[in-house]
């Protein structure tokens, strides 16, 4: 099992923003600074999550951040590649049936499962996306290896399949992805849909018409995502997703999508989780890259820009910067999240954290149910 | 401020040695298609039916390797994707794995005002191209005689070269066919550039009101991998438009991808400073690595601009003052 030696010390000020050293503009050879450690921040999807979320829906989602966050401290630790790091964390995301990705995944309009997901390493800028994934226990990992293993970038539907059949990962039935709970959710945004078609009562002024109409409830919740860098600055970003609930067959979100739902380069990595369309159209995780590159601003500056810029309610994210920042800015309700530093700080999170911040607790037990589900590690998938 | 403006292109990457008669055959293409748009833009059409109109033009004629005559995949098949994104709202629409519909550019114009989605792929998006009610043809429409050639060709470039992006390590291991192919220093995507055609159309248009727009529409690249995205159909990577710019790509897929091409020309607008052409300038030579592609752009200000570290790209641009310019090379 993974350590459980978690880092317990809050950041004074108890906010999502963790400056790390000094954050003063990187010169030539500050990487190497020995101040500067490894970082690390990880989501399990914004939007709107009612601070009434009920214990048993919000317990386990804790648990499996903290227990995430683990994963990926224990592999900094043992000095893995944050490219190894944000796949590897990303593949227990993947796993938990409480996130939207992997199992758990929501389902299209049809009852199926589509899943993408994108790898992105910052020095090299190789990547790799997959999407329309049905049968791959971990859309991650076959993202890894169409950046590894073809001369492409992205393959999708019927030939990424066929790629996974290819080079033998793990796949499984499609029914294995699909839990009760996204049944139900599916009937319920299906019976929202028709509500709406007939609609002879106006719809809520807050929401503009071209949103209301697209039926989305907690639907966009829960794509996944980590970000790390290690001791040397090396960066890498992953990001992995069943897309919307109710989404038409064949559609594609913002997450397989290099500069939109992830990018990674020399200055930052970035997974963003929120309406896809909204973070496509604002290109939302090459933009916090670009607004440092061009415009010389902070990590913690360009991503409050970008958030500041999509609509309200549409967008969260997670961000690291070579030089040791961490930043989990969201316009949502509220976003799933952890992260945590190597000089021992670490957060964990559903809403903004001056009204709440969850502290990592070793002593505290996670629920037996979770512990089973978890006890094979990355890797417990049987394949029949 | 300027009056409107329109550049196409073609693709980027042209064998020197294109026969002079193929050479004029893309110029009069391109002019026919520039003087389409120029025709809307003076009736006062809107910068995203500009170029939705003008890419449908492209990929209807086969001189162009998009729509008909487009690409093969490794099984011989055709899979075609486009994308159109207006800078007004900055509301975009995509398409990717198209076999049977005729204009994929129309279908990604669909997706963006008639789904609640930004991006339909394969069966889905054939499935909507349906609904929707958009001419499809056989797939044999799209499969040219020449391309099934190439495709033959392709596979014996690449039969020889295995993995082209993966340096051979020890140089006296390679074969002699090895080494001469790595004395041709002319290729593209990893394929001789007598074999490689450009299989990439666009078009970028700022209209009378100022309003800008891109399109963009691919068979992708000859002997892919099924299932393989390039950057068209990317938002950001093969088309970008917001209300400083619109951009269109085209090249080496990978490339423009990860650098995220056609954001980068409007980002280093809006957060550099820079002009158009400088913009333009700085991405193709920043931005790129060793990848090689072209891309054309217009700015809110009335400016058209192109750049390419290719082999060439077949373009044409003009703008509101008259001035009109057809090219392939540098």
């Amino acid at each position: 099992m993974e350590s459980r030696t978690m880092p317990t010390r809050l950041p004074e000020s108890r906010t999502t923003t963790l400056l790390r050293g000094r954050s003063r503009p990187r010169r030539c050879g500050e990487r190497e600074r020995l101040e500067m450690g490894w970082a690390i921040a990880l989501h399990g999807g914004a939007g709107d999550i009612p601070y009434s979320l009920p214990p048993e829906r919000r317990a386990p989602r804790e648990a499996a951040l903290r227990h995430c966050l683990a994963v990926g401290v224990a592999a900094l630790k043992a000095s893995r590649s944050p490219l190894d790091v944000v796949e590897l964390v990303v593949r227990e995301l993947e796993n938990c049936p409480h996130f939207n990705a992997g199992r758990g995944s929501v389902l299209t309009t049809s009852g199926t499962v589509e899943m993408e997901a994108c790898i992105m390493d910052g020095n090299t800028k190789k990547c790799g996306a997959v999407s329309g994934l049905s049968t791959v226990v971990n859309a991650i990992s076959l993202a890894r290896l169409v950046m590894e293993k073809t001369p492409h970038i992205y393959l999708a539907f019927d030939g990424a399949e066929a790629f996974a059949r290819e080079q033998g990962v793990a796949t499984v039935d499609a029914n294995h992805f699909i839990t009760p709970e996204n049944v139900e959710r599916l009937k319920q945004a299906k019976e929202a849909n028709r509500v709406q078609i007939d609609y002879t009562q106006p719809v809520k002024e807050e929401k503009p018409q071209e949103e209301a109409s697209s039926g989305k409830g907690d639907s966009q919740i829960g794509t996944v995502g980590c970000v790390a860098v290690d001791g040397s600055g090396n960066l890498a970003a992953a990001t992995s997703t069943g897309g919307l609930v109710n989404k038409m067959v064949g559609r594609i979100g913002d997450t397989p999508i290099i500069g939109a739902g992830t990018f990674a380069n020399s200055f930052c990595a970035v997974s963003a989780t929120g309406k896809g369309e909204s973070i496509m159209r604002a290109t939302v995780a090459r933009d916090v890259a670009a607004l440092m590159e061009y415009k010389g601003l902070s990590l913690k500056e360009a991503a409050a820009y970008v958030v500041n810029n999509v609509p309200k309610g549409n967008v969260g994210l997670v961000a690291v910067s070579a030089n040791g920042e961490v930043i989990m800015p969201f316009n949502t309700t509220g976003m799933f999240r952890a992260c945590a530093t190597e000089d021992g700080c670490s957060e964990i999170g559903i809403w903004p954290s001056e009204t709440d911040c969850v502290l990592p607790d070793p002593k505290r037990n996670l629920p037996t149910g979770y512990l089973n589900l978890q006890s094979g590690g990355p890797h417990f998938f049987e394949v029949h | 401020m300027g009056g409107w403006a329109i550049a196409v292109h073609g693709g980027a990457g042209v064998d020197p040695n294109l026969p002079a008669e193929r050479q004029e055959e893309a110029k009069r293409v391109l002019s026919r298609c520039l003087n389409l748009g120029i025709a809307a833009l003076r009736g006062g059409c809107a910068a995203v039916d500009v170029v939705e109109q003008v890419v449908r033009e492209l990929e209807t004629d086969p001189v162009f390797n998009s729509g008909r005559g487009s690409a093969l995949t490794r099984r011989g098949t055709v899979e075609m994707e486009a994308s159109i994104m207006d800078g007004r709202g900055r509301r975009c629409g995509a398409v990717s794995g198209l076999s049977t519909v005729k204009n994929p550019v129309s279908l990604a114009r669909l997706v963006m005002d008639k789904s609640p989605h930004s991006y339909l792929a394969f069966d889905g998006a054939e499935e909507f191209a349906r609904e929707q009610g958009v001419e499809v043809m056989d797939n044999s429409y799209f499969i040219t005689e020449e391309n099934v050639g190439m495709l033959k060709l392709a596979k014996e470039a690449n039969s020889i070269l295995f993995d082209y992006r993966i340096p051979v390590p020890g140089v006296e291991t390679c074969s002699a066919s090895a080494g001469s192919m790595v004395d041709n220093p002319l290729q593209m995507n990893g394929l001789p550039i007598s074999i490689y055609a450009p299989e990439t159309v666009g078009c970028v248009v700022l209209d009378g009101n100022g309003w800008c727009a891109a399109a963009t529409s691919t068979g992708g690249l000859m002997n892919k991998m099924m299932g393989r995205i390039g950057d068209s159909p990317l938002i950001g990577s093969g088309t970008y438009a917001c209300d400083l710019c619109a951009v269109s790509c085209t090249g080496e897929g990978e490339a423009i991808i990860r650098s995220t091409l056609a954001r980068d020309v409007a980002a280093v607008m809006e957060y550099k400073g820079l002009g158009l052409q400088e913009a333009v300038d700085y991405v193709i030579k920043n931005r790129l690595d060793e990848g090689q592609a072209g891309l054309i752009a217009v700015s809110r200000n009335g400016q058209v601009a192109h750049g390419f570290n290719t082999t060439g790209m077949f373009r044409a641009c003009a703008t509101e003052d008259g001035f009109m310019d057809v090219g392939i090379w540098e």
